[in-house]
């Protein structure tokens, strides 16, 4: 079925060997390139299936090993801990094994299926069925469109590919801040005059020295007119750089100000986008100092240090100009200590910027402990420990102390050191200055400016010295912003988007398996819900049932197989279309900081007064809202009205109802209830359930009564289907499971609470 | 202190491990798993049926008879992979995701660090680096590595 999987496509190292191995009419349809050899140690080597047989050799064997199709031929994989195991055997005893990590496990499926083809085409004589559907040939991913020619990999595989990001990433801000690139220029206009202002008044040292204090020394009366010249000249210089100063420094900072904004939001804007997966894999506290803190740094920088950058290097410049006029040798030697300067920045940015990347870091890691603890203050005070998250927290803070001394090491030897150039600078100066005026090559008028110039002149590469650490720290922040704008969603939104106007509800599973990490949640699991049926999921805990609700509204993708709704992909269907026809009831439901019509108008902010009773009734919430202070405009969520877990689970079935979707998922939605609440819950339940294709999850099999279907679920498999009845007669996994549990029940009911606790939770 | 076994243990001409419980009973494809892999890998040790069920459990190595010991000892390590990193040649960059070049002891490869977050400190001076795919290379002693290993290693940590 894949003509491009010829032996052409094979690595090159692999291929010239293949060849001559192949008999007349043999074709390489697939292989696999082995990475590991049977002692687990990092080898190269190579399964190929062929038309007539399996081929093998790895980089240590002396010749190649190959075993034609039979009776009884089996090829399997298994996987654990990181590394698959492929395994070929037959009625009596393995033939051979390979090892692989997992990088290879799509083409190890890939190359199973193959053989099985090939295999009952042998036996059978009939020739493998044509393709159905254009897959990827790389992951084997349903395509909603075939790939362009020349293309040889779905959007996903390229995907995986990991390319760092550019080192040039405060050059990436750009990006923000292209929409303010005028009002930057007529900043930069302003930092030039106000720069050029600012130089005025050391030249006017110069004449007032040669011109009105050396002549007087010398018995000439002070020229009055000429005083007050020079001394307008100095004081008008100085009240324009005050105006052009202040309007340069409120233009960069309103700009800066909104880059930080927009840069803020739209990074906001990208995380929201970003799967769930992304989630379960970052910890709160460091997302937020990335959105919080290192967003102001990266403002502070360009409104403060940026700008004061700018105006250094243009004064620097300015001065070089200007002293060269007056006399380029004392002007050489007044530039001396510059490059000296500028070698000893060099050395030290690269130590310093590795020192804050890590200070940021770990930054992040004390907020992140904060996180961690704060949520759970109820588990740690329980159980009385806070003194060992004070020393936790102590550690990180020590850990901090750590880091930081480090830097500060080489940073508090680098100001300093800079300030002592300086001086030696001034020295220089002096004594070349001096020797000049007794040679009479230059006046001392000269020699003041210089001097008045020098000393500002220092000034600046000393403050200007001190741009290294900000710029490291703006971009190691710019950095780790980056690091999410540069998150692609594991949910791609699809290139050629699908649109369902309207959904019937139909679900169908197509040989889903899901892995979370190295660890194979779902395997191989089909099945088809029927437009309006309603389908329990029933197993133990961890045997996939939330798993596959996740799969189902998307908040991962299917790593093999695929989901269609109505014969559709949902991999093709936009992200968020998708989603609106989903209701989604949880075991803990979320309320967010709001009155109580805003939480149940949640999922649809336009929706009337009416609208909102309505769904409250339908959910049996009516009643209890109203009897709250403020009926349906009470405060619920965080520091809001005081709510029991039946009432918030009541608010979140009205918000789901209010969406009125096609398809109803009830994650769980009764268990962390008593047995009587359970009963009112159920209540609004029926009403939403009606005419709904309905996937629920209950740990509780009395709640999954009214279900057409049961799905019992083990260990990531389908093991069982049917309804109740038909359940319980084949007394197998489902009897078991529902004996167990009825044995429990008596129980409950006398404790009116339910005893056994939900570990579930969030978990995948 | 060697207790009387209860089962016993063979290798399957497919090469699974079969565990022979009292009732006389055969299971075939039992896997020994390890308990505290990281922290205690001779302490603790179950075998596990195909079902996950848990059928015996080892307290240490040690006290199995040298035939079943070897046994479990060899099915384990073929089924653990945690390579341990002697030497960092290079990296392709400081930013994540890297692509690391390193030297192990089960030979030379490369693997992609998606994140700093994922090399996490073990007791010190032990560090666990999990790559893309999930395979964990262990660092067992970051300060006994050569130079330019821990110059490279200190820019993630």
């Amino acid at each position: 079925m894949h003509t491009n999987l010829s032996p052409s496509t094979l690595p090159s190292t692999w291929a010239i060997q293949v060849q001559s191995q192949l008999a007349d009419e043999e074709r390489v349809l697939a292989w696999l390139e082995i990475d590991l050899n049977t002692q687990l140690h990092f080898a190269s080597g190579l399964v190929v299936i062929t038309n007539q047989r399996l081929l093998s050799r790895s980089s240590t064997d002396a010749t190649w090993q190959d075993w034609a199709y039979r009776q009884g031929l089996m090829l399997t994989r298994r996987d654990h801990s990181g590394i698959g195991s492929l395994e070929l055997v037959d009625a009596n005893s393995l033939l051979a094994r390979w090892r692989y990590t997992l990088s290879n496990d799509i083409t190890a499926s890939h190359l199973i299926e193959h053989f099985v083809q090939q295999l009952s085409c042998h036996l059978t004589g009939e020739p493998p069925p044509p393709p159905v559907q254009t897959l990827c040939p790389k992951c084997q991913r349903v395509l909603d469109v075939p790939l362009p020619p020349g293309q040889e990999e779905c959007s996903v595989c390229s995907k995986e590919k990991h390319m760092p990001p550019s080192t040039w990433t405060l050059f990436r801000l750009w990006r923000f801040a292209r929409p303010y690139k005028w009002r930057l220029f007529a900043g930069f206009m302003l930092t030039l005059g106000s720069t050029a202002a600012t130089l005025v008044p050391p030249y006017m040292t110069m004449p007032l020295m040669d011109n009105v204090l050396i002549p007087y020394q010398n018995g000439k009366p002070i020229d009055t007119d000429l005083v007050a010249l020079y001394l307008s000249g100095l004081f008008g210089a100085a009240l324009l750089a005050w105006v052009l100063g202040w309007a340069r420094t409120y233009v960069l900072a309103l700009v800066s100000e909104r880059i930080g904004a927009d840069l803020r939001t739209t990074t906001y804007e990208h995380l929201l986008k970003l799967s769930q997966e992304y989630f379960g894999r970052k910890r709160t506290g460091d997302l937020m100092a990335r959105i919080g803190s290192e967003t102001d740094r990266i403002n502070i920088f360009i409104s403060l240090h940026l700008l004061d950058f700018a105006t250094d290097v243009l004064m620097i410049a300015m001065t070089t100009v200007i002293l060269v006029s007056i006399n380029p040798w004392l002007a050489l030697v007044t530039l001396l200590p510059l490059p000296i300067i500028a070698w000893l920045i060099h050395v030290v940015r690269d130590k310093l910027r590795t020192g804050f990347e890590k200070v940021d870091r770990i930054w992040a890691e004390v907020t992140n402990v904060l996180a961690d603890t704060i949520p759970g203050m109820r588990v740690v005070k329980a159980f009385a420990q806070e003194k060992r998250e004070a020393a936790r927290f102590r550690m990180t803070n020590q850990h901090n102390l750590e880091v930081n001394d480090r830097v500060n090491k080489i940073w508090s030897l680098f100001t300093p050191s800079v300030t002592l150039l300086t001086e030696i600078g001034l020295l220089i100066v002096w004594i070349f200055g001096i020797w000049q005026v007794s040679e009479n090559a230059i006046t001392v008028g000269v020699l003041t400016a210089f001097l008045a110039y020098i000393s500002r002149f220092y000034l600046r590469l000393d403050s200007m010295s001190r741009i290294v650490s900000f710029t490291q720290k703006a971009a190691a922040g710019t950095k780790r912003i980056f690091d999410i704008l540069d998150q692609t969603s594991s949910v791609p939104e699809p290139a050629n988007p699908v649109h369902l106007p309207t959904v019937k509800g139909c679900i169908e599973l197509r040989r889903v398996g899901f892995r979370y990490g190295t660890r194979s949640v779902t395997r191989d699991i089909s099945i088809t819900i029927e437009p309006g049926e309603m389908v329990g999921l029933v197993g133990h805990s961890g045997s996939g049932k939330s798993t596959i609700v996740n799969l189902i509204c998307r908040f991962y993708d299917v790593t093999e197989g695929a989901i269609l709704i109505d014969g559709v992909d949902i991999r093709s269907l936009p992200v968020a279309e998708y989603r609106k026809h989903i209701g989604l009831v949880l075991q803990e439901p979320f309320l967010f900081f709001g009155t109580i019509a805003e939480n149940i108008a949640y999922g649809k902010p336009e929706a009337t007064h009416e609208e909102i009773v309505a769904a409250a009734r339908a959910a049996h919430a009516h009643e209890f809202i109203l009897r709250l202070p403020h009926g349906y405009d009470s405060l619920a969520g965080e520091r809001g009205q005081a709510l029991s877990g039946g009432e918030r689970q009541r608010i979140s079935i009205a918000r789901a109802l209010l969406i009125d979707p096609r398809i109803l998922i009830l994650d769980e939605a009764t268990s962390s209830v008593d047995t009587t609440t359970e009963k009112e819950i159920q209540k609004a339940l029926d009403n939403l359930v009606r005419g709904r294709t309905t996937i629920a999850i209950a740990h509780r099999l009395s709640t999954l009564r009214g279900a057409n279907r049961l799905i019992v679920l083990d260990r990531g498999s389908i093991v069982e289907v049917g309804n109740h009845d038909a359940l319980m007669a084949r007394e197998g996994h489902y009897y078991r499971l529902y004996q167990a549990q009825a044995r429990n029940v008596d129980t409950e009911d006398d404790l009116q609470l339910d005893i056994t606790p939900k570990v579930e939770g969030n978990r995948i | 202190m060697i207790n009387q076994l209860d089962y016993w243990l063979s290798l399957n001409a497919f090469g699974r491990l079969v565990f022979t419980g009292q009732d006389g009973q055969a299971q075939e494809g039992v896997v020994p798993v390890r308990a505290f892999p990281i922290t205690a890998p001779d302490q603790g040790i179950a075998l596990i049926d195909p079902q996950g069920h848990e059928l015996a459990w080892i307290d240490h190595l040690d006290e199995l008879p040298d035939a079943l010991r070897v046994l479990v000892e060899t099915e384990l390590s073929s089924r653990e992979f945690m390579p341990e990193i002697k030497c960092i040649l290079g990296v392709s960059s400081f930013a994540t995701p890297s692509t690391w070049q390193v030297k192990t002891d089960r030979g030379e490869t490369t693997f992609v660090l998606k994140g700093e977050e994922n090399i996490r400190r073990l007791t010190s001076p032990a560090l666990l680096i999990t790559e893309s795919y999930g395979i964990h290379f262990l660092i067992r002693d970051r300060f006994a590595l050569d130079y330019h290993s821990r110059k490279i290693l200190d820019r993630f940590l």
